[in-house]
C-alpha cells in the first residue's frame, strides 16, 4: 500500500532508482582512509563499506573520528591516503562538497545548514539550478508533491524560518532525497526531534531503504540504532574497530566497543543516587513562586535543596529550557518572587543569577555556548572572569592555571589551552562550557540538555559529575531529552506539558510509566 | 624546527603589514637609496627640526593611527564599521575652534585655555559617539547605515557650529600639537600617538575590555549569558571612537589652525577601515589585534607618501591605492593564507624536514 502510493507521487528519478535490483552490491567502498591535522591522527587506515538499500549506523565517541570520515567523504577535508570507489565509477576523487555532490552522495547535518530566510522551496532548489531557467511554478509544484509524499507539515511557499526546528531538519533530508542521492549520509538528524517526528523519519528512512539508497547514519542514540540500522562500524581514536551485523552486537558489547572497554554499567550510577536524595533536606538554595518570563511560559513555583538533583520534563517545546531560563534571568523576567538561601533577591539579568551563585549551561551549544573564535582558555575562564569584574583581569598565569586544572579534571581533550574552542569535538566542546561554569564554584548548577549530542562516555562522565557535584553540596537542575538519565540522576522531577507545570515526581513515583502518564495528563 | 618556526611568524597577524611594510621600504630604496635619510633642518620660526621621508610618514599617519585604536575595537564589538569619523573630526574640530574663538572669526587672543577646548572637543566626539552607539547598540541599526547619518550631515553641522566662517586661532601654541614644540625636533603627533598607545595599552592589560569586545563580537547571545552587558560593550566602542576622533581632530586643527569643513579629514574613515582589514582583522568583528591596526594605519601612510615620492598626481592617487589595496587585502584574505601554507609545505625543502 505504502510502496503504491510512493510509485504515483514520487519524483521521477527515484521510480528510476527503484526499479533497479535490490541486491547485496557495495555502493560505497572506503579502503586505507588516512587523514591527519596538526598533532593529531584523525583518521588511520579506515576502511569503511556500503551496500546498497542498507542503513549503516558510523558509532564512535566524540573525536573517534566520525565526522572526519563523513567530511572526507563529502569534500569537506581532502584525505592524506586512501581511496573512495563509488558503485559504477570505480574511484572516485571528491575534492569539493559539490564533488560529492554530483557522483550522488548527499548529506545532512546536525545542524540545519539551509537559509532561513528562503521559502522552503527555494531550499530545496538553491544550488541545483545550473544555469537553467527558473519556473518558480512547477518547482513550487514539485515542492509541494514531495512534501506531501514524506509527510511534511509545510508548505513549499512558506518561509523556512517559520518552520519548526524539526520541520526545517525534515526540508533538509527532503532535499537531500530529492537529488539523486545513491548515498545519504544523516550526521545526527534525530537530536532536534520529538519522538514522533523521529518515526516518520525512520519511515522515510525505510522507504528510501527499499529504493535502494544507502544511508550512512550517525546518531549518539542507541535505541535508534538497534530500530533502523542494519550494520554497524565502530571507530575508535581514529581508527576502525570493526564492522558488524546489528544482531550479532548486543548494546553492551556495542557500548565496550566504543568506549575500548567494559563499562561499568550505566545502572550502577541509579544506586547511588539514592544516597544523595534528600540531603540537608531543610535547606532550600533558591526558590521561586509565580516565575514568569517573556518566552511564553505560565507563571509556576520551583525549589531546589541544597545537595539536591532535580529536573524538568517533558516533551519537545514544553518549556522546560524556558522555565531554567527564567530562573537564571536569560529570558526577560516578567513577574514572580525569587528567594535565594531564603531571601529576597532580584534577579533580571545574568549577571544577577551568576553574583547569587546561579550557574546555567544552555541548551543550544553553538549558539549560547561556546565563544567559536577564543580559545578554550578564554572559554573557560569568561564566567568567573566577568564575575571578578571588568576592571581585574586575570593575569595570564593564573588564566593557564585554571584552563590546566579544569583540562586536567573533565579529561578535556584539547591540542593546547590556546587552541580555539570551535575545532573541539561537540563532547569536548560542552565540558569546556561545563568547566566555565563549575569554576565558578556555582552553589547552583542549572544543565539544559547537556548531553545532547555527544558520546556515551561523555554523557555518563557527565552524570557521574552531577552526582559528585550534589554529594559535594551543590544544587543541580538537570534537563535531558532521556527519560532514563533523568531517572538515573534526579531525585524529583517536574513534570511540564504545554508551557506549563503540571506535576512533580519523587520517590517511588519516579517511574518511566509515572512520567509518560503525567506528561500526557490522562490517569 | 625551522618550518615551525617559519609557521609561526607567517601565521602571526603582524606577518602582512610587517611584509607590507618592508616590501614599500625595498621598493623606495631602490627607487632612492637616501629615501630615509633623516636631516635636521629649520623650520620657519627658526628651530631646529627633524625632516625625511620617514618623519613625513610617521607625522602624517598619526591621525590614522589613532583613529584606528577606535575603529579596531567597533569592528570587533559590532561587527560593522563607523563611516563617519572624518565629519565627526569635522565637528569636533569646529567645537574646539568655537571654544578657542569664541565666535569671533579673526580673534586677537584665544577665549579659553586650549586645554579646555580640547576637552569640549572630547565631549563633543564622545557625544556622536554616543550617538552612534546608540543606533547601532540599542536600536539594533547596522553600523554603516547608522554611522550614515553623522557621515551625511557632520560637515553641515561642523559649519553650523561656528556659523560657517572660518575661524583662525591667533595663539602660536596651538599649532604644537600638529606641528613641532621649540626645542623638539621630532613631531609633536608622534608623541601624541605614543601617549595613545600607552593609554590604549594599559587599558588593554589592566580591563577586560580586549575580552569583553571579543566575546561580544564572536557570539553575543553566549556573552550574555556569562553576565556581559553586550548592548554596554558596543555602545562603549564607538565612544571610545568618539574619544579617537576628538584627539585626531586636535592634530588636524592644529596643523592649519584653522578648518576647512568639507576638506578636513575627508575620506579619512576609508583609510581607517583599512588600516583594520590590513591588520588582519575580520571586518566581521571578533578577535582582533590592536597592535596589527596600529601597524596597518602606517603602512597606508607610507603608500600614499611613496606614492607622492613617484610624482602620482593626487587625484590619481585613490586608484593607484586601490590596485595595492587590493593585492594587499587578498594577500591577507584566509583562504590565500591556507593556500600558501599549502603551498609551503610541498617545497622540497620543507619536506624534507618534515620527514
Amino acid at each position: 500500500m505504502r510502496q503504491e502510493s510512493v510509485r504515483t507521487t514520487a519524483p521521477r528519478f527515484l521510480k528510476e532508482i527503484e526499479v533497479m535490483p535490490v541486491e547485496e552490491k557495495q555502493v560505497l567502498t572506503m579502503r586505507g582512509i588516512n587523514k591527519s591535522f596538526p598533532g593529531v591522527k584523525a583518521l588511520q587506515n579506515v576502511d569503511f563499506t556500503l551496500n546498497k538499500g542498507e542503513i549503516h549506523a558510523l558509532m564512535g565517541e566524540n573525536g573517534a573520528g566520525k565526522s572526519t570520515l563523513i567530511k572526507v567523504l563529502t569534500g569537506v577535508y581532502s584525505k592524506d591516503a586512501g581511496t573512495i570507489c563509488l558503485d559504477g565509477k570505480g574511484e572516485v576523487q571528491i575534492h569539493s562538497p559539490q564533488d560529492a555532490q554530483r557522483l550522488g552522495i548527499s548529506t545532512v547535518y546536525q545542524e540545519i545548514t539551509l537559509c532561513p530566510n528562503l521559502t522552503v522551496a527555494e531550499n530545496m532548489f538553491i544550488g541545483r539550478g545550473e544555469g537553467r531557467l527558473v519556473d518558480w511554478k512547477s518547482i513550487n509544484a514539485d515542492t509541494e508533491k514531495l512534501l506531501k509524499k514524506l509527510d511534511i507539515p509545510a508548505k513549499a511557499t512558506q518561509q523556512l524560518a517559520n518552520c519548526s526546528i524539526a520541520v526545517q531538519q525534515m526540508v533538509a533530508i527532503a532535499r537531500a532525497v530529492d537529488m539523486d542521492c545513491k548515498v545519504l549520509i544523516l550526521d545526527e538528524p534525530t537530536s532536534s526531534l520529538d519522538e514522533q517526528e523521529v518515526e516518520k523519519l525512520f519511515g522515510l528512512m525505510r522507504d528510501l531503504k527499499a529504493m535502494g539508497v544507502g544511508i550512512i547514519f550517525v546518531t549518539h542514540f542507541l535505541d535508534q540504532v538497534y530500530e533502523v540500522c542494519d550494520k554497524i562500524t565502530v571507530l575508535r581514536d581514529g581508527q576502525l574497530v570493526g564492522e558488524y551485523e546489528i544482531k550479532d552486537l548486543p548494546r553492551v558489547q556495542l557500548v565496550a566497543k566504543m568506549l575500548g572497554k567494559e563499562m561499568d554499567d550505566l545502572s550502577d550510577i541509579k544506586g547511588e543516587n539514592a544516597a544523595y536524595a534528600g540531603k540537608d533536606a531543610d535547606e532550600k538554595v533558591f526558590e521561586a513562586s509565580g516565575l514568569q518570563s517573556n518566552a511564553g511560559i505560565k507563571p509556576f513555583d520551583f525549589y531546589i535543596q541544597k545537595g539536591e538533583v532535580n529536573g524538568f520534563t517533558g516533551l519537545l517545546g514544553s518549556g522546560r529550557s524556558e522555565c531554567v531560563r527564567s530562573i537564571f534571568g536569560a529570558d526577560r523576567v516578567i513577574g514572580g518572587h525569587v528567594k535565594v538561601h531564603g531571601k529576597e533577591v532580584k534577579i533580571s539579568k545574568p549577571l544577577d543569577a551568576m553574583k547569587n551563585g546561579i550557574a546555567y549551561l544552555p541548551e543550544d551549544r553553538k549558539v549560547d555556548g561556546i565563544i567559536g573564535d577564543l580559545s578554550v582558555r578564554d572559554n573557560i575562564i569568561l564566567a568567573l572572569q566577568v564575575l571578578t569584574g571588568f576592571f581585574k583581569p586575570f593575569s595570564k598565569a593564573k588564566a593557564n592555571a585554571f584552563a590546566e586544572e579544569y583540562i586536567k579534571k573533565l579529561n578535556i581533550k584539547t591540542a593546547s589551552a590556546d587552541t580555539p574552542i570551535k575545532s573541539l569535538s561537540g563532547g569536548n566542546q560542552q565540558k569546556v562550557i561545563l568547566a566555565r561554569w563549575l569554576l565558578m564554584h556555582p552553589e547552583y548548577l542549572i544543565l539544559d540538555e547537556p548531553t545532547r549530542g555527544i558520546d556515551v562516555g561523555t554523557k555518563v562522565d557527565i552524570q557521574k559529575l552531577v552526582l559528585e557535584l550534589a554529594s559535594e553540596g551543590m544544587s543541580v537542575t538537570f534537563i535531558s531529552s532521556e527519560t532514563d538519565e533523568m531517572l538515573r540522576t534526579c531525585s524529583r522531577l517536574v513534570v511540564m506539558r504545554d508551557r506549563k507545570v503540571v506535576g512533580e515526581l519523587s520517590g517511588k513515583d519516579l517511574t518511566q510509566n509515572k512520567i509518560m502518564s503525567t506528561i500526557a495528563g490522562g490517569e | 624546527m625551522n618550518k615551525q618556526i617559519l609557521k609561526k611568524i607567517t601565521s602571526n597577524q603582524l606577518f602582512i603589514p610587517l611584509m607590507a611594510l618592508i616590501l614599500l621600504a625595498v621598493i623606495n630604496l631602490i627607487n632612492d637609496p637616501g629615501f630615509f635619510k633623516v636631516t635636521v633642518g629649520t623650520n620657519n620660526a627658526g628651530n631646529p627640526v627633524l625632516s625625511g621621508y620617514l618623519i613625513t610618514i610617521l607625522d602624517y599617519g598619526s591621525e590614522l593611527a589613532i583613529l584606528a585604536i577606535g575603529m579596531t575595537l567597533v569592528t570587533a564589538a559590532s561587527g560593522g564599521q563607523d563611516i563617519s569619523v572624518g565629519a565627526t573630526i569635522a565637528i569636533a574640530g569646529s567645537a574646539m575652534l568655537r571654544v578657542l574663538c569664541g565666535g569671533n572669526s579673526r580673534p586677537e587672543t584665544i577665549k579659553a585655555p586650549i586645554i579646555v577646548a580640547f576637552l569640549v572637543a572630547c565631549i563633543v566626539g564622545m557625544l556622536c559617539g554616543a550617538f552612534n552607539g546608540m543606533l547601532v547598540a540599542i536600536f539594533k541599526i547596522q553600523p554603516m547605515i547608522a554611522t550614515l547619518i553623522l557621515f551625511t550631515a557632520g560637515r553641515s553641522i561642523a559649519a553650523w557650529i561656528n556659523n560657517n566662517e572660518l575661524p583662525i586661532v591667533p595663539d602660536p601654541k596651538f599649532a604644537y600639537f600638529g606641528g613641532f614644540i621649540p626645542g623638539i625636533p621630532i613631531p609633536t603627533t608622534v608623541f601624541i600617538v605614543i601617549a595613545c598607545i600607552i593609554v590604549i595599552a594599559i587599558v588593554l592589560k589592566y580591563t577586560n575590555l580586549g575580552l569583553y569586545t571579543q566575546a561580544v563580537g564572536i557570539n553575543e547571545n553566549s556573552s550574555r549569558l556569562n553576565g556581559i552587558n553586550p548592548t554596554f560593550i558596543k555602545f562603549l566602542s564607538f565612544v571610545i571612537l568618539g574619544l579617537c576622533v576628538a584627539v585626531a581632530a586636535l592634530i588636524k586643527v592644529s596643523r592649519l589652525s584653522t578648518i576647512n569643513y568639507s576638506v578636513i579629514a575627508k575620506d579619512i574613515e576609508m583609510d581607517a577601515i583599512l588600516a583594520v582589514a590590513l591588520g588582519g582583522n575580520a571586518l566581521s568583528g571578533g578577535k582582533f589585534n590592536m597592535w596589527a591596526s596600529i601597524l596597518g594605519a602606517y603602512v597606508i601612510q607610507f603608500l600614499t607618501t611613496t606614492l607622492y615620492k613617484f610624482n602620482v598626481q593626487s587625484d590619481a592617487l585613490a586608484a593607484y591605492k586601490a590596485v595595492v589595496v587590493i593585492l594587499l587585502v587578498i594577500f591577507s584574505a584566509p583562504t590565500v593564507r591556507d593556500y600558501m601554507t599549502k603551498l609551503t609545505k610541498q617545497l622540497p625543502m620543507f619536506r624534507k624536514e618534515a620527514a
